[in-house]
């Protein structure tokens, strides 16, 4: 069921405040999420003043910086700095998307940072992904074939079958979209959610894979792909410029052709 | 095992609305009320059929100024549903999904429904309704 407000142990405090050094001329304000479970205390908005002067034009870079000269205990996940390994996807600014690819420039007045919204958080910046990782699983992303592989070579494609997944294979399952969607916060436990469900046509629209019919009545459920109503949240906070509500569709007007209506 | 069970990140409260998230949840509060709408539709035929003092009666609720409200507040649930009903449909033919697309699509649906409303009204009131 949906519950729209926070329960009482995860309703966000007032922190603590990291003043800037003196003599830093260029300061920003960045009100970032903290929580550990170790101090018993609700999850509170720590402030942090950074020097921009002296800070990569990232906010990935401002993080970086916090937690080597501010306050070590800051908690992200990161990894390549280039939008390719999904890891630092947060919520900054009420928007999802990677801290490694937005810009501090970009962004008006303090620069919020949260988790990815209604997820479990483990510490700070880091949500508890299992259910969204589980979830990716159950849609079996792999070829999946009933014909024998020929002997001699991988399985052929035409360019324009090829093409057909352009827009699907470039995900990196950064769970942004998912966790923008409001479908996914009241059911994500029976919803599959955007992502999944976009890796889902990734393989339905796949010239080499030989289970569409299978894959389709997998996802004939009220839950798992019709819980999607078209709120395009998915779409528009995808940091890869992907179109999650596009596939959605597609795989819902799959399911009402095969029926030849 | 945490110590503390795990908080759940911050949601409705901290996400930015895009104008087609605000419009969804529109549509699903307009389709509520109109819902809520044809019982007072129901109950205003059930007046008619009662005689002239239950339809004088009706006809005195729908001109007082909540009746207005409602009225006003009715007609243009409908003609947003509606509108964004066939925004639907062409999503339902695999139209529309680009941001720009969406985005130009939802602002069509708030001024036709808005226009609609208005000439709805301005038909009830040349014909010397809404007194």
């Amino acid at each position: 069921m949906a519950e729209f407000t926070l329960p009482k142990n995860s309703k966000v405090q007032k922190g603590k405040k990291y003043p800037a050094k003196a003599g830093a001329k260029n300061v920003r304000t960045f009100r970032v999420y903290r929580w550990n479970e170790d101090d018993g205390q609700n999850p509170h908005i720590d402030e942090y003043e950074v020097d921009m002067d002296s800070c990569g034009p990232m906010v990935l870079d401002a993080l970086i910086k916090i937690k080597n000269e501010i306050d070590s205990t800051l908690t992200f996940r990161r990894s390549c700095r280039e939008g390719i390994c999904g890891s630092c996807a947060m919520n900054i600014d009420g928007s999802n998307t990677l801290a490694c690819t937005k810009a501090c420039d970009e962004i008006k007045g303090d620069v919020k940072i949260y988790p990815l919204p209604h997820m479990p958080v483990v510490k700070d910046l880091v949500p508890d992904l299992t259910n969204f990782y589980a979830q990716y699983a159950a849609v079996k992303p792999w070829l999946r074939t009933q014909t024998p592989p020929p002997p001699d070579r991988e399985r052929l494609q035409s360019k324009e079958d090829r093409a057909k997944l352009d827009g699907l294979y470039e995900c990196i399952l950064c769970a942004s979209c998912s966790t923008a969607c409001p479908s996914y916060w009241w059911n994500g436990d029976k919803y599959l959610g955007p992502a999944a469900l976009l890796q889902a046509y990734r393989f339905i629209a796949d010239s080499r894979d030989e289970e569409t019919g299978a894959r389709l009545d997998e996802l004939e459920d009220p839950f798992k792909l019709y819980r999607c109503h078209t709120i395009m949240n998915c779409t528009n906070t995808c940091p890869k410029g992907l179109n999650p509500a596009k596939a959605i569709g597609e795989i819902k007007k799959l399911m009402v052709e095969r029926k030849g209506v | 095992m945490p110590q503390n069970a795990r908080p759940i990140s911050p949601h409705l409260q901290i996400y930015r609305w895009p104008l087609a998230m605000a419009l969804s949840i529109v549509h699903r509060a307009t389709g509520i009320a109109l819902a809520a709408g044809t019982l007072l539709l129901v109950w205003v035929l059930l007046a008619l059929a009662n005689g002239a003092e239950a339809w004088a009666g009706a006809r005195a609720f729908c001109g007082s100024p909540l009746g207005l409200v409602l009225l006003f507040g009715w007609s243009w649930s409908l003609c947003f549903h509606l509108a964004n009903g066939i925004r639907h449909l062409f999503w339902d033919v695999g139209k529309g999904y680009s941001i720009q697309q969406a985005r130009s699509s939802g602002w069509v649906v708030v001024i036709v429904s808005l226009v609609f409303t208005g000439l709805i009204w301005a038909c009830v009131i040349a014909q010397g309704g809404a007194k």
